[in-house]
Parts: C-alpha cells; structure tokens; sequence
C-alpha cells in the first residue's frame, strides 16, 4: 500500500447559512488547497460527498463543480454519503497508482429541511419510512436499549454533553459551545425520551475539504504530514429489529482492520451525533478510559449532515499536525442507528 | 502497479416502464444473482460492494443502498454508493475495479440500478428549486438544441437520428432484456411518431425504465479461474467539466475528448476506429451516436454522421455501435451506464447471444452524465493485458 | 388472517418535504435586478466575462463571481428548439420555442423561450427581446421574463457567434 497524508484541512460550520452551497464551498476549497501547497492543476484527483434530498435538489453536487476548478476538464468523482467516503474512494484512487493526490470535499445545509425528519426517509421505505419515524425517534430507541442493557445512565449522557460543549469553547468552528453541568442539562425536558435536547445533534450548514497526497511529494509539501495508516469501512443490516442496536458491530470491524489496535492511541474523533452513540463507539474500538475523545467537541457540536465525519477525520489531522498527539482513531457514521462506520488511523511522523 | 482486473460475472435485469413485479430489493437481487450465478460464485464470495444509482428522487428513498445493504449480501462488508448522474453506472464500475486494481479487494460486487416508476423521473428532471433563475424543460429540452447546433455545424441530412435510431431498435429485437422491442419496426415509423423537442421525435428518444445491472470484478489469479473467460480490463478513464462557462462547446466537450484520448493511450491504440471492433455508448437521443463518433475520435469533426449514413455502426458495420439497442431501448437512468460497460464486456466474453459479434478483441463502455459533462469510459479485451 | 386475502404487491407512500431555500447572494443580485426589469449578471471583476444568470463563481477557475453588471434585454439566439411536449414549468401553449439567447454584454447564452415568431422564422443568429410582465406584477422571480420575442434587427452572422452555437 502507497503512504498517504493529508497535508491540508478546511471548514466552515454555521448554524444558518443565506450562502447557497457553491458560495459555502468556494473559500473553503481555496484555503484546502493553498494550504496544501499543490497548484490546483496539479491535484490529480477530486471526490466529494453530498445527498440530493439533504439539499431538496436532484444532482446536488452539479453545482458544486463550478466551485472547484473543474476546468480544463478534471478525473472526478462523486459518492451519495459523507465526505469521509469520498476520501476513501480518492484513498484507494491514489492506490492504484493513477494519480498521486487528491482534493476531497464534502458539503451540506441542514438548516434547508427538517433533517430528522428528511432522513426517515433512509429507512425500509415499504413498512418504516410510511410511519415517518424521525431520526431523533429511532437513535432514542437505540439510546433507550443502550441504557436498559448497560451500567450507563442519562447523566453519563449529560456527561458528553457537557465535555463536548466545554471543548467546542475552544474550536472556532463548533456551533454549540459553553460551559455548564450535568445538573442543568438534565433539569431540562425530553426532547424524544430519554433523549435531550443536549444529548441530540446542533445541526449546522456548512462544506469541509482537504488534500491528500502519496508518500514523497507529502513530505515535501508538509513539515508535519499527517499519515494515513490504516482506513476500512464497513455496514451492518438495515432493519432495526434485526440487530443489537446497542452495539455498532460494522465499527468494531472497520476499527480492527484499520489496526487501531496495533499501537494506543492519544486521542480519537468519533462521529456520534447522539450521546449514548459515543459510549456505544467508544466500547466498539475499545478504548480505555485515558483516551481523550472529541477535543473538537465533536458531531454534538457542529454536524453538517454529509461533512461531518469529514470533519472529524480534519480536526483530528488538524490536531495531530500541530504537534497535540501523535496517533489517532477519526470516524465517520452514516445510516441510520450508526449502522454504517468508516475508521482510520491518523498517524505524525 | 496496478492489479490487473477482469470482469468475470454479468447479470442484467428485464428492463421495462414499471417493474411492479419485484420491490427494490427484489429489483437489485435479480441482476446480482444473475451476476454471481455467471461467475459461479455466491455473495459469501464477494469482499465488497460498489453501487450506483442516479438521484434519489427518483424512487423516494434517501440513501436507499443503506435500506438494499441486506439485500446485496453486504452486511459485514464495505459498501460505497457512487452518484455522479447519467454517468453513474460507468463510474460506479471503475470505483469497483479500482478496489481490485488498488490491490484492496479480491472480488467486488458491482451494481447500478433505478426503479425510476416509484417516483417520477420527468418531475424528477425538471424540478425546478424556488429562486430559480432558469427556465426548465427537461432533458429534451435542454439537448435538443445542441443537436440543432450539431446540425448547422456539421450540414449533417435531418434523417441522421432517424436512420440511427431505427438501427438501435432493430438492435433490440435480438436483446431479451431491452424494454422497447418495437417488431417491424421501420423508417417511416420513426419519421412519422410525433416531435417532441424539435428536432428529436419520440421514437428517437429513450424510455423511462426500471431496472438493474450488476458485475463482479476480480483480480487476476481469481479471473484466469473463472469458469468463463473474463473481459479484461485493460483501461478507465472519467473527465468531469462544469456545464456552462465562457467558451464551452457543449456539443463536443473537451471532457468526453480527453477521457478518450487518456483511455486510448493507457491502452496503446494509436488508431481507435480500427483497433477498436465495437462500442456500448450512451445515446440517450438518437443524434448523440454520430456527435459521440466525434467526441471519442472514432470520425472526424463535422464527419460522425457518415458513419452512421455509411452503415459503419450497424452490427456489420466496421465498428458496431449499441448492439444491444442502447439507452434508446432501456433507460432506468442509474443503469445505463454499467449496462454500456456489461455489453461491451458480454461482447468480449461472447455472451451476447443473437446480438453477439463475430471475433471481438476490444469492446469499448462509455457512459456521459449531467450536461454532457460527465465522462466514464472502459475498454475491455479478450487478452490480458 | 383470511386465506382468501390477496397478498399485498403495491402501496402509494405519499412523502412531503418542506425546505427553506437561500437563493445565495449571486441568485439574490439575479433576482432583485428582474426586480427592477434589469438582467444583471455577474463577472468575477472588471475586464472578466459575464455570466448570466450568475451562479455565483466562474466554473473555469473556481473564483467567486459576485460583482453585479447589468446587461441588455435584447440578444441574439445562439440555438433554439421547438418543444410540442408539456413541461411542468412551462405553461406556453404547445409548440413553442425554447432558445439559448446571447444577451448584449453577456459572455454566455441564457435559456428562455421565445413567441411572437412563425415557426418556420426561427433561426439562429435572429435578434430577439425580452417581454417583461406589466411593472405591477414585477418581482424578485425569473417570471418577471414573461418570454422573449423577435425584434427588427438584422441578423448576426453565423461566424460571429460561432463559439456559442
């Protein structure tokens, strides 16, 4: 296998966006790619991730092409699913040899729709989808067969919730921050029980990108690359009766082939939008106690729908580039339940 | 150095308006299980999967590979959804060998689909976001005058599309899985259906289908022991530009010209009308045949349309064009690309059967998306490269 | 359960989605100029091309496109269809024309549909305007361009906008 490294890393999150999406991208595809030091014409390779019915548009990302240089006519690609994706179709592109680095980006506005209401429409679509259950609905199910099989209560969800936000303080990016108690936040009413308000999402609009590079021409681009060791992604069945939801079996696979387990790791970036989805990741890569978990404040703490697990992948390279940790897990989810679980291994030097 | 790569399994859905005999899962089943059943193999086999479909618009269902991951053998495994429109199964197809390729996988399960009747593929199209600041008029629309354009350009005689597409019809008759099969099916017949979006009449058009089309990819050590020859890999090319800006020339995009020069070099052709024996490629409206010829070399600028005048593109003509009848015999839109790609491959491995060439080395897949910005190209061949 | 009941193949699951859209600032500029009868597009500084209807950047170079110069209400059509099928956003009475118009100061054509002309008179290289709505019906909508209709200009040279065609 080639050593690949990301070499550059932007965002932009935002609560509400008047921006259309192209506008979004356009600043932060700028400063992905000037960071990375690569001429734009030179990058081999572009691949991005969005969903049509996230952006209530057909062909969302046709218009996303006038914003990233497509011209003279560029090798480009583009998955229906987060940006971590994306990056692992330009990963295994670099692989084989045809081009030696790539322009990965992902973008979404969550604020257009009602997002847990749109991503009902991810499940079985002949006897779920038609009772409409939201996304909020089907992760309390999961947090409720979560808490009644575990030790684990609501406070160690409010407990999360509370590092999170508290992390966020320090991430320009992060669209919910502060500090404040488990107290507080569990004085508050159900949103969708036993979920609070606090234990689901801040959803966010906004677009991510980064540059990856092969082997040499990584270390000659960066002082710090930021290697990418080890990257698998795998799913697990979609109906919800049909497995144990308070386990995240497709995540523990991913970590394992990734080689998570061949040396610690300093910190991790998991993309769990729910609380108890963070306990139920951290079990599946088992990680001991001592790892530092979302120093981001993580998908709790700014989740664009389709950048998000993007977005922890960056904020973990981020960290790792400048010197705060020398080997991380990043994460990205997607479906329904974390039913489907990307993990790669971020090493410096 | 790339792995070499060889189709080895192909599996093909009955294309038609409205397959309401099977759900979506049972939709994709069907051209999966043909796929392993060619290949001899069961989905345990398989080491990941690559599918592809057009918007989810057009059946309702956000991210429906999630809901399909049971259904395509995928659970445990990896699973990628492309999506880069028209284009999407010939993307779809060299994302799958790409794993191969990449030394990743050892078997991929490749498939592409679209149940476009759950929906509604022309509001689909046509849907027109508020603030719009374009006027819409659906595909036809949209492509009819870039074909009036090709017209004043090239001189080409107003019957071109009509002699093409009564070829392409003709072409399905000897293709079971096509979902317009017009028996005695002549000029006049074509010449007389209505106009719809001048100079494109209907029975120049492609149909709005369900269906699906799946492949399975191997390495090389697992495709030279396959129980029938695969079709070998032996180049991929995608090119992607936006579609308007200053100086764009729609009609022929530089985007379809360097991925077919970029495919023709990887794979040593120096003159691809002669060393090429037969082409899948995507003509959604019958007068994309003659400005394709153009775009991927095969004519001359301004000459495309001769080869079809000529009877070059028939099926004994020097280079076969959509001996399967083409996008203008079945369209469910995600599909058609791989089904361009499976063809071309089918020709290669001699499995075509009434609609089987003689003594084919070299097939070639394309697939075109968006508008006409979206470029996958395959070719495959009889030997190992 | 009866052993008579027919088994269940076939089920209309209505789905309805609400979404706010943001025109975003380039669609915004669009808008407010129609507005006004205005066609503005935009270029991504003086001396560049003009792209209408502005999309916010140049797709060549990935620049935003933000800075607002008005172009004419008259052009010339670069390529045309005649359209005998229904549109869903389209309400002319079949056939009508649909063109790609080159505006005056535009730098790409403008897709629109064209009345007021014979059928058999269309052709490119024709000079042809827009046809706005009454001024009290003026608003921040691409409806303010009711159509697009012929005017009596000579015809421009097929060589002259040959790269548009």
């Amino acid at each position: 296998m080639r050593d690949v490294a990301i070499v550059s890393f932007a965002q932009s999150n935002t609560a509400r966006e008047d921006r259309n999406e192209v506008e979004i991208l356009i600043p932060v595809v700028q400063e992905a790619v000037k960071r990375s030091g690569l001429p734009r014409g030179e990058i081999g390779f572009t691949c991005s991730g969005s969903s049509d019915f996230l952006q209530g548009q057909p062909f969302a990302f046709v218009m996303a092409l006038d914003g990233v240089g497509a011209w003279p006519p560029v090798k480009e690609s583009h998955v229906e699913m987060d940006g971590a994706w994306a990056l692992y179709e330009a990963w295994v592109k670099i692989q084989t040899g045809e081009v030696d680095s790539a322009l990965v980006y992902a973008f979404g506005k969550t604020s257009s729709g009602d997002v847990a209401e749109v991503q009902a429409l991810q499940l079985d679509p002949y006897c779920v989808t038609p009772l409409w259950p939201d996304a909020d609905s089907i992760a309390a199910l999961q947090a409720r067969l979560y808490l009644e099989g575990s030790a684990r209560t609501e406070r160690d969800l409010a407990d999360v919730a509370v590092r999170s936000r508290r992390d966020a303080m320090d991430n320009p990016h992060a669209v919910a921050s502060g500090a404040t108690d488990a107290e507080t936040l569990l004085a508050e009413p159900y949103r969708c029980s036993p979920l609070r308000d606090h234990d689901c999402p801040m959803t966010s609009d906004g677009a991510t990108a980064m540059v990856i590079v092969a082997g040499d021409l990584a270390t000659r681009l960066s002082e710090r690359p930021v290697w990418i060791r080890g990257i698998d992604h795998r799913i697990d069945p979609p109906a919800l009766g049909v497995r144990d939801l308070s386990r995240a079996p497709s995540a523990e696979r991913a970590a394992s082939r990734a080689g998570v387990l061949e040396a610690p790791v300093d910190f991790a970036e998991i993309d769990a939008p729910y609380t108890h989805q963070e306990l139920i990741l951290r079990e599946a890569f088992g990680l001991s106690d001592g790892v530092r978990i979302n120093p981001s404040g993580g998908s709790l703490c700014a989740r664009t729908l389709m950048s998000s697990g993007l977005n922890r992948i960056g904020d973990a390279a981020l960290r790792i580039a400048r010197g705060e940790g020398d080997r991380a897990l990043a994460h990205a989810t997607q479906g329904p339940c974390l039913q489907q679980n990307l993990v790669c291994v971020l090493e410096g030097e | 150095m790339a792995i070499r790569c060889g189709v080895v399994g192909i599996g093909q859905t009955k294309y038609d308006a409205k397959r309401i005999d099977v759900s979506m899962p049972g939709l994709v089943r069907e051209a999966a299980l043909r796929a392993l059943e060619d290949a001899d193999l069961t989905f345990a086999d398989v080491d990941a999967v690559v599918i592809g479909k057009a918007p989810d618009m057009f059946e309702g269902v956000m991210l429906p590979e999630n809901y399909l991951a049971d259904a395509v053998g995928a659970s445990g495994k990896p699973l990628l959804r492309v999506h880069t429109a028209g284009s999407v199964g010939g993307s779809t197809a060299i994302v799958a060998m790409s794993l191969i390729q990449a030394g990743i996988h050892d078997r991929v399960l490749t498939l592409s689909w679209e149940k476009q009747s759950e929906s509604n593929a022309m509001w689909g199209l046509t849907l027109s976001p508020p603030f719009s600041v374009a006027v819409v008029a659906g595909a036809g629309g949209y492509f009819a005058p870039l074909i009036r354009s090709y017209i004043q350009r090239s001189g080409a005689p107003e019957d071109v599309g009509i002699r093409t597409a009564l070829k392409d019809r003709q072409n399905a008759l000897k293709n079971p899985y096509a979902h317009l099969r017009i028996e005695g099916i002549d000029f006049d017949q074509i010449a007389n259906s209505p106009m719809l979006w001048d100079p494109i009449r209907y029975l120049e058009s492609c149909p709005s289908s369900d269906g699906a089309c799946a492949m399975v990819v191997a390495r090389e050590e697992l495709a030279l022991k396959a129980p029938r020859p695969p079709a070998w890999v032996l180049a991929t090319a995608m090119r992607s530009e936006p579609n308007q800006f200053p100086g764009r020339d729609a009609v022929n995009p530089q985007a379809g010209q360097l991925a077919a020069r970029d495919l023709y070099k990887q794979a040593g052709i120096g003159n691809p009308r002669r060393e090429i024996d037969c082409a899948e490629i995507y003509v959604p409206f019958s007068w994309f045949e003659a400005m394709w010829m153009e775009n991927l070399g095969f004519a001359a600028l301004n000459e495309g349309w001769k080869m079809v005048y000529e009877g070059a593109t028939a099926l004994d003509g020097d280079l076969p064009v959509n001996m399967s009848g083409g996008v203008l015999s079945s369209n469910a839109i995600g599909a058609s690309g791989m089904v361009r790609f499976a063809e071309a491959a089918m020709q290669v491995r001699r499995q075509a059967g009434e609609h089987q060439l003689d003594d084919v080395k070299i097939a070639m897949g394309h697939a075109y998306g968006g508008g006409s910005q979206y470029f996958a190209l395959c070719l495959f061949g009889v030997e190992k490269p | 359960m009866s052993e008579e009941a027919a088994p269940v193949t076939y089920i209309v699951t209505p789905v309805r989605l609400e979404y706010d859209h943001s025109a975003g600032n380039a669609a915004t500029l669009f808008l407010r100029g129609l507005a006004q009868r205005k066609i503005i597009g935009t270029r991504t500084g003086p001396g560049q091309p003009v792209l209408v209807p502005p999309r916010g950047a140049d797709p060549r170079t990935a620049e935003l496109a933000l800075e607002a110069v008005e172009v004419s209400d008259k052009g010339t059509i670069v390529s045309y269809s005649i359209v005998r099928v229904p549109s869903e956003n389209i309400h002319f009475e079949l056939p009508y024309v649909c063109i790609n118009i080159l505006l005056d100061g535009a730098d790409v054509p403008f897709f629109h549909v064209l009345q007021n002309c014979p059928l058999d008179e269309v052709r490119i290289g024709m000079r042809a305007r827009a046809h706005w709505v009454p001024d009290e019906q003026l608003a921040p909508t691409i409806a303010s361009i009711e159509y697009f209709e012929p005017i009596d200009e000579p015809d421009v040279p097929f060589d002259r906008i040959r790269e548009h065609t």
